[in-house]
């Protein structure tokens, strides 16, 4: 195990930011994260043999910037997750913060799919001591990729009633608008922010929603049209 | 790793200052720190410095000094020209062209016109190279068009423009259409790139405003210049004190033209020489990468480009963990990737080329300067194979070569497959 693989305490985590101190704002990668970014653990350098995992899940697109890959090999019999390897096409911040994932779900012999299914992308930026306030998007993958690849695992073994059915999510706080709507104007045609601005009024709400709204609708437009 | 070395690629980011030109700059901090609106001797000194560097840069661009605005960057010269020249002949028209390569200091105002001052804009696209053609500029001249602004030579990508034979097709139209040279359609081009590298005579180019600034060509930050043809009309943006022919207020940066007149000199000497020696370097630089890594793709014209730049998309690598690798290694560049833009947008300049998103994200730009050495470009070739190496072995993804615009369409069939039917990765960002 790396050193830097260890839970922090909260001094050890506030020597590790690099903060700016006029903003607060955090401005570099921190030390852990750039020891993820140089030294990814958990890394599937080669294609897996056959019977090597249960399960894979691949989300995120190469147009968007960001795939994610994770294998998971299960122990049946206490639901511990006895490997979990993984690929990624992305930034620093994303590689770091699947690395760090990939040990949160495997450290101590292996957490059980019930507890690592709670693991949230915070948690992981917790245990990174932080990422720059404009690279926290970046980091979202892993447990998304963790979440499908689960679920495939859960509808291989029977065990239907466990998989996880995503919810539309709000994208706009203040307009309550989902990413469902975008999915929506895109299927009816929309192509860019100003066509779906005047179908849906978003951003209008919220202007900080923007830029992923820009990105959903790239993101839809290259599923359906692409 | 090694950090003993370092070599840094960035220079249409920004160059270092010239020590000659800091020299040049010195006593006009505490010693001659007068203010040139001063009637008395102090001041009397300070105005004179300020015309002789007026009248320096003036000799470089083959005008009048009085042609000549000082402003404070690239950024303010292009939005005073844009926004100046559009408000001041609005009433005659409110018709914008511009290209889908400039710099955002021209995209934006074009922008701001459009959305809040009831103008309409052409946003000329460009060939795979980047290039826009004379016939393209002139197809989109309308009765209303006040001005048209095309960039020197691209920022990202390097390509050139041919902007004299633009400023000749303009200057036809205006002569078929019974107008003077004084008269709307104007031509601006940005410069801010070309300093250094191209011929910067606005007799000769036949350009109505011209846009450099000191940064680029190793003169200090925070002094730009505007070129604007005699009769050609500007609303100012910055009122006050009534500098610059009233047309930008505020105390003149003495110091910062005393220093962009000495870099600018400097740089019109060298300028043949160091053309030669760049486009060598570059060339061979590009030919070397090409051959030693796999799946590259160069973005931009493969002649009409800037000496000094090297634009390539390095497929099935994200372009900021690129980057962060050669910074570990002593090297610094820049990238498209949206991940190292504040919008979280990829470059609309290798967009508009006609490359796919993922290029996008995959494009390194590695600009020369006059430090640069063969050794350095070396160094840089021995290390990008096996950075090269190890982030594709960390991606998933497989992209074709000379994948066609679509969105998506570079991604393999098996990636796009196992992508088809799901949702979106991002989610709540609790």
């Amino acid at each position: 195990m790396h050193p830097t693989d260890k839970k922090l305490t909260s001094t050890q985590m506030q020597d590790a930011e690099i903060v700016n101190e006029r903003t607060g704002e955090k401005w570099v990668y921190s030390e852990i994260v750039k020891d993820h970014f140089f030294h990814p653990r958990n890394l599937l350098l080669e294609d897996p043999q056959e019977g090597q995992f249960d399960a894979v899940g691949i989300v995120g697109s190469p147009a968007c910037g960001d795939v994610m890959k994770i294998w998971i090999k299960v122990d049946p019999t206490t639901d511990r997750i006895a490997d979990l390897k993984w690929q990624t096409f992305g930034c620093g911040s994303a590689i770091a913060s699947t690395s760090m994932f990939s040990v949160m779900c495997t450290e101590d012999g292996g957490i059980q799919l019930t507890n690592a299914l709670q693991i949230k992308p915070q948690h992981v930026m917790e245990r990174l001591a932080g990422l720059p306030n404009r690279k926290i998007h970046c980091s979202v993958l892993a447990d998304k990729a963790f979440r499908k690849a689960a679920n495939e695992y859960f509808r291989a073994s029977g065990q239907h009633q466990r998989v996880i059915v995503e919810h539309a999510r709000v994208v706009d706080d203040r307009l309550n608008i989902t990413d469902k709507d975008i999915e929506e104007a895109v299927l009816e045609g929309a192509q860019t922010l100003e066509d779906v601005q005047r179908k849906l009024k978003v951003g209008v709400g919220n202007p900080d929603a923007i830029p992923e709204i820009e990105q959903l609708i790239r993101f839809y437009h290259e599923k359906y049209y692409g | 790793m090694d950090t003993s070395r370092t070599v840094y690629l960035d220079h249409a980011a920004t160059t270092p200052t010239d020590p000659r030109v800091v020299v040049a700059m010195a006593p006009y901090f505490t010693e001659e720190y007068g203010n040139p609106s001063s009637l008395y001797a102090a001041g009397r000194r300070a105005k004179r410095a300020l015309d002789e560097a007026r009248a320096g840069i003036a000799r470089v661009l083959v005008c009048a000094p009085e042609e000549l605005l000082f402003t404070a960057s690239g950024t303010e010269s292009d939005n005073m020209a844009v926004l100046g020249v559009a408000r001041a002949y609005a009433g005659r028209g409110k018709h914008l062209v511009t290209t889908a390569i400039e710099h955002h200091a021209v995209l934006n105002p074009v922008e701001h016109l459009a959305k809040h001052e009831g103008f309409s804009a052409t946003v000329l696209p460009v060939d795979e190279d980047g290039r826009v053609t004379p016939e393209q500029v002139v197809a989109s001249l309308r009765e209303d068009t006040v001005l048209v602004s095309v960039m020197y030579a691209n920022n990202e990508i390097g390509t050139i423009q041919p902007i004299a034979a633009i400023a000749r097709a303009i200057h036809q139209w205006k002569e078929a259409h019974g107008r003077k040279r004084a008269d709307a359609p104007f031509l601006h081009t940005d410069a801010c790139q070309a300093t250094g590298f191209l011929d910067l005579d606005v007799q000769r180019l036949g350009v109505d405003l011209l846009t450099i600034n000191g940064s680029k060509c190793y003169g200090p930050k925070g002094i730009g210049v505007l070129f604007k043809r005699r009769g050609v009309k500007l609303e100012p943006l910055v009122f006050g004190g009534g500098q610059e022919q009233r047309l930008r207020s505020g105390t003149e940066n003495v110091a910062g033209a005393v220093g962009f007149a000495a870099a600018l000199a400097i740089a019109a000497e060298e300028r043949e020489a160091e053309c030669t020696r760049l486009t060598e370097l570059r060339d061979w630089f590009i030919n070397e990468i090409q051959a030693r890594v796999p799946k590259i793709v160069l973005n931009g014209h493969p002649t009409e480009r800037l000496p000094n730049n090297i634009n390539v998309s390095v497929l099935d690598i994200e372009g900021e963990a690129m980057l962060l690798y050669l910074d570990a290694h002593g090297i610094a560049a820049a990238t498209g990737s949206a991940c190292d833009s504040q919008t979280l947008d990829p470059s609309h300049v290798i967009l508009a080329i006609g490359r796919p998103y993922e290029y996008a994200h995959a494009s390194i730009r590695f600009t020369m300067g006059r430090q640069t050495t063969r050794e350095d470009l070396a160094y840089v070739l021995d290390q990008l194979p096996p950075i090269t190496e190890r982030l594709r072995a960390i991606s998933p993804v497989r992209l074709e070569m000379h994948a066609k615009k679509t969105i998506g369409s570079g991604a393999s069939s098996e990636t796009a497959k196992a992508l088809l039917g799901q949702r979106p990765h991002w989610e709540t960002k609790q």
